[in-house]
């Protein structure tokens, strides 16, 4: 069995006692040699780095020092978080050969606590897709079946975690792309507060959305991740100052008088019966945990798809906007005047997702169409948000799928957008309102196929959130499942 | 030739004197010879990179909103101006749309003839400016070039009424608003460098039969001097004349949209910039990476208490209460902030704001100018001129001998010797220049002078006033300190007894 | 729902060539999503505050410090085109 087979804890400890860095990243870069091809995880292993990186802690540790929990860890990003020196291309081919002169807060919060950086994760381009099928070196695979798609948009970094090529992973989620994806590899995935992650160094989709969160085994693997990424950065001006738990020292404390939140909106059609299945068994897991249960309404949440895409795409429509072939990305050979460089440098490095949002997005900000449909989404987000204060005024976590199926097909909802848009209904009002969220696995479908279980709870109850996690996953055996890894 | 009201709004474009740009950290700095050497991640809109807002920038706009009898908004945001051009790498401009840090103020200026002169203003706002193009000119179509040091630099975009009415109007306005913006010190308002600019916003109202039909809006972008505003305006509203008696254009009529034009300084003429016909869609949204500033009534005290006088409050003042003419507060005034506080030290100490006002504007400003120097580096400071001219005030100096005392003090300076006020006494003394009150000693002189020159004497009692004048320059060459009317008088009194 | 124009002209702000078929498919995917979005018309939004941001955060600034700008070389770096100076770009005619 492989190292990274352990809990997280069992890896900090091995690494504490003996195990060195160089020979934990030497094997998860093994495995991406031999593995990777097939899952296509991976824009670009990050060895001979990784490898520096790992020997450098090791010989700290050596010297004796106290290091982080978390040093000496392989930790695969997503490849929309900028990365000093190294290519950071969103899996567009806008950024190909973009190498970006600088670090995200988050990566430079991972190299001070001596995590080691082993690659960059595939994505839906710009995150931009519930599938990274949406991705211009092609799309990644689900690790339990490769016919499956691995969810997204940090389709990468799930798939990553899910087939032992690393133990830990940083995704983005701006309308569920980290816990779709995690509820689909059956891994864990934790989208924090909007404000409690930096977002500089994201390459942003939709700011007002946007999230940087982890992806691990089991849910001590994402405390411990987001207690290294988590907290305020004077270089983001939505970053909030307030102090940040020490998740990782308390992820395993259970806590008393939990109350749980389910929402009658979340049970609606289009949910498959066993995913439906699987959430009202965890629903039975807390109470026999002693949680209460309680029943409450959202009543905006139908809306939630309609307002996510209006604002994401606008937002969107305004960050791609620099991506015009004049002072980085990519530069069409051929067009006849300047407007035309830009138009046929567009047209030629987005893909049709890309394009899509960029179009849908721009007509809901121009003249005309402002007040009806932008300024009208961000009214109705407002409500969104208030019916979410209002349940968390009753319970702690808000309990609902991940995802209304289990992973589908690769290219089977590639033909309509609508459809793929309308499966992210029970992600995206945590962004929406700001909340963290996460997802942890629950269950198994009848054709193999993992399912995630969502816990949401009030802003910065990341804490509270760990916990209520962690005690289901205690109480369960999801999390230990793996996929079987083949060659 | 048509009757016709010239109508004229400014867009006035300063950039703010902070160390560093509006959202990042790089030196807000003229740099031309050095191209893309103050960029960063934030500057260049790298993917990822994020604003942060400088505070000092904002402390600086509300200031300059207090100068400009601007209301102050208690809440402030900022947008996104989405248009696509080389100089801006985001794709769209940092700026704010529907909720400026303020808004409805004015200008107050004197106008030549006397009358002063109000300018409403809708707004200012604080955005970020562009970069710069450099476009080839040999007509060769290579490439341009893109510079980012200016992208991201502190602008303020102050906007007025269309209560202008004239290009020299329009001049006095400008000039008003950069002694403001110097006074109080928040922009270089550098026009060569590009940190006062403005846009001109020209129209006519033709009045005929009764009837008031406005011209279609040009736009003049981009006038960095004010000879240029004042000669773009002059000629654009002939040229809008001329259009109007050819084609009978209205304002609002579908063939005859807003249009942007350049002025060109080589030709004199105005010239159509291409493609910027009709209203464009700017798309504008909240910045989803900046938050609101929300501003309390405690910051803006402190703001206000670092309000110097300004400019008009200044001129009201010497007018009314050291009794100068409107002409001389405003040549005062408008030489800018160090001038006017010069003239006011010098008046404190001598007490008299009409000598200190003609010593000032007269004297002062012939020798700074001559000596090519700045009023810091003039060697007769505030002080020492004031305690010369307390001498004038007191009757212990006489306007010449005080010249004199002044130019010997220059020319002290000039081989190098320390000068103070101490020098004045001085030099009073070595001159002999100290009025003669003692009208004995001038008696004396007056009688012997009369004893040698019998025969003007004689001319001045029979009437012949202008004997006197040679009487008068005899005594006083003896006499260096007495003051000249005193001893005309005394010899009136004496050859008429 | 969506014109073909509209498509046209939305593409044009956006500055996106389109091909034929690319037109064709969004003017028929994009008047459906926007047929989709009209769900919010049912909501009654009256005196609802917009909400831009989610998190309540409001003054934040930067001190007015100058730090180390990039060196040149990093900030063109990246350019599609570049003299080593300045970035380039295509001939601009004044306003297009």
């Amino acid at each position: 069995m492989s190292t990274l087979m352990e809990s997280t804890r069992e890896l900090v400890q091995r690494l504490q006692s003996g195990e060195t860095a160089v020979s934990l990243t030497q094997s998860c870069l093994n495995a991406i040699t031999s593995r990777d091809a097939a899952i296509h995880a991976f824009v670009r292993p990050i060895a001979d780095g990784a490898l520096a990186d790992a020997a450098s802690v090791d010989g700290r540790r050596q010297a004796g020092e106290t290091l982080s929990p978390i040093a000496g860890i392989p930790i695969a990003l997503k490849d929309n978080i900028c990365t000093q020196g190294v290519a950071t291309t969103c899996s567009s081919r806008m950024l190909e050969d973009f190498i970006p002169p600088y670090d995200a807060h988050v990566v430079t919060r991972l190299r001070e606590a001596g995590a080691i950086i082993i690659g960059k994760t595939n994505l839906d381009e710009f995150a931009m897709g519930s599938s990274t099928e949406n991705s211009a070196i092609g799309p990644t695979r689900n690790p339990w079946n490769t016919a499956h798609a691995p969810g997204g948009s940090s389709g990468g970094s799930a798939a990553a975690v899910a087939a032992q090529f690393a133990p830990l992973a940083l995704g983005s989620d701006t309308g569920g792309s980290i816990r779709q994806p995690a509820s689909f590899c059956g891994v864990v995935g934790l989208k924090p507060t909007y404000g409690r992650v930096s977002r500089y160094g994201l390459v942003a989709y939709a700011s007002s959305l946007d999230q940087i969160g982890p992806f691990a085994r089991d849910v001590e693997g994402a405390a411990l991740l987001f207690d290294v990424i988590a907290g305020h950065d004077e270089r983001d001006s939505t970053s909030v100052n307030r102090p940040v738990p020490k998740c990782w020292d308390t992820v395993n404390q259970p806590l008393t008088g939990l109350r749980v939140g389910v929402a009658k909106e979340h049970f609606g059609a289009g949910l498959d019966t066993e995913v439906e299945a699987a959430t009202r068994k965890a629903i039975e897991v807390y109470r026999s945990l002693g949680a209460t249960i309680v029943d409450l309404s959202l009543p905006h949440s139908k809306y939630a798809i309609a307002v996510y895409y209006l604002i994401a795409c606008s937002e969107a429509s305004s960050n791609l906007a620099r991506y015009d072939g004049v002072h980085y990305g990519h530069r069409a050979e051929k067009f006849s005047n300047m407007i035309d460089m830009y138009k046929a440098s567009r047209a030629e490095g987005f893909g049709a997702e890309v394009k899509r949002r960029v179009m849908l997005g721009t007509y809901a900000l121009s003249s005309g169409y402002y007040d009806a449909y932008y300024l009208k989404a961000l009214k109705v987000r407002r409500l969104i948000r208030n019916d979410f204060d209002a349940a968390f005024e009753k319970v702690d976590v808000i309990l609902s799928p991940t995802s209304p199926m289990p992973a589908f097909k690769v290219g089977e909802m590639s033909d309509d957008p609508l459809k793929m848009y309308l499966a992210d209904i029970y992600t995206i009002s945590a962004n929406l309102a700001g909340l963290p969220g996460i997802s942890v696995p629950a269950g198994m479908s009848s054709s193999g196929l993992p399912i995630g279980l969502q816990l949401l709870a009030a802003p910065f109850e990341e804490e509270r959130l760990l916990r209520a996690a962690r005690m289901f996953e205690n109480a369960t055996d999801w999390s230990r499942r793996s996929p079987e890894l083949n060659h | 030739m048509a009757n016709y009201t010239t109508i004229i709004g400014l867009e006035v474009h300063v950039q703010l004197l902070t160390n560093t740009k509006l959202f990042c950290s790089c030196p807000n700095r003229f740099n031309p010879d050095n191209p893309n050497v103050q960029t960063c991640p934030v500057c260049l809109g790298l993917p990822g990179a994020l604003p942060v807002l400088n505070r000092e920038a904002f402390k600086l706009s509300l200031k300059t909103a207090m100068a400009l009898n601007l209301e102050l908004a208690r809440f402030t945001k900022w947008d996104r101006k989405q248009y696509y051009y080389p100089d801006l790498p985001k794709g769209y401009q940092t700026s704010q749309f529907d909720l400026p840090f303020s808004s409805k103020g004015y200008v107050e200026f004197d106008m030549p003839s006397g009358e002063l002169k109000r300018v409403r203003l809708i707004r200012a706002h604080l955005e970020e400016d562009a970069g710069k193009n450099i476009h080839d000119e040999s007509g060769r179509g290579a490439d341009s070039q893109v510079d980012l040091n200016r992208a991201g630099t502190p602008l303020l975009e102050i906007v007025s009424e269309p209560d202008i009415r004239s290009a020299e109007e329009a001049r006095l306005y400008l000039e008003e608003m950069r002694l403001l913006l110097l006074t109080i010190g928040v922009s270089d308002c550098n026009m060569q460098e590009g940190s006062l600019r403005c846009d001109a916003n020209v129209n006519l109202h033709i009045h005929e039969n009764g009837e008031t039909i406005p011209t279609p809006i040009v736009e003049i972008k981009n006038l960095n001097s004010f000879r240029f505003l004042e000669a773009a305006i002059e000629y654009e509203v002939k040229r809008q004349l001329g259009q109007w008696e050819k084609e009978r254009k209205r304002l609002g009529d579908v063939d005859a949209p807003k249009t942007t034009r350049g002025y060109d300084p080589d030709r004199g003429v105005t010239v159509l910039q291409r493609g910027k016909e009709g209203a464009a869609d700017y798309r504008y949204f909240p910045c989803p990476d900046l938050v609101p500033v929300v501003v309390s009534e405690e910051e803006l005290a402190a703001i206000r208490a670092t309000l110097v006088e300004f400019p008009s409050a200044r001129r009201r003042r010497y007018c009314d209460q050291l009794g100068l003419s409107a002409y001389d507060a405003q040549v005062i005034v408008n030489q800018g902030n160090e001038f006017a506080a010069y003239y006011d030290a010098v008046v404190a100490i001598c007490g008299d704001g009409k000598l200190a006002a003609n010593w000032t504007t007269q004297d002062v400003l012939r020798q700074t100018n001559d000596r090519r120097e700045t009023l810091a580096q003039f060697p007769v400071t505030a002080e020492i001129l004031g305690t010369l001219l307390s001498k004038v005030a007191k009757n212990e100096l006489t306007i010449k001998a005080a010249r004199d005392v002044f130019a010997a003090l220059l020319a002290e300076a000039d081989e190098e010797k320390p000068i103070s006020k101490e020098r004045i006494d001085a030099i009073v003394t070595e001159k002999g220049l100290a009025t003669i009150s003692d009208t004995g000693a001038i008696d004396a002189v007056i009688n012997a002078v009369v004893a040698r020159n019998e025969k003007a004497a004689a001319d001045v009692r029979a009437g012949k006033q202008q004997a006197l004048g040679p009487l008068v320059g005899q005594v006083m060459k003896e006499l260096k300190g007495a003051d000249a009317k005193v001893v005309r008088q005394m010899l009136i009194d004496k050859l008429s007894s | 729902m969506l014109t073909r124009d509209e498509v046209l002209k939305v593409a044009e702000l956006g500055r996106l060539n389109l091909s034929e078929a690319e037109v064709e498919q969004f003017t028929q995917q994009l008047g459906k999503i926007l047929g989709y979005v009209d769900v919010l018309n049912e909501v009654d939004v009256s005196n609802v505050e917009p909400m831009a941001h989610v998190a309540d955060v409001s003054n934040v600034f930067r001190d007015d410090v100058a730090r180390q700008s990039l060196p040149r070389g990093e900030a063109l770096a990246n350019a599609p085109k570049s003299d080593g100076k300045f970035f380039l770009v295509p001939q601009i005619i004044e306003g297009a």
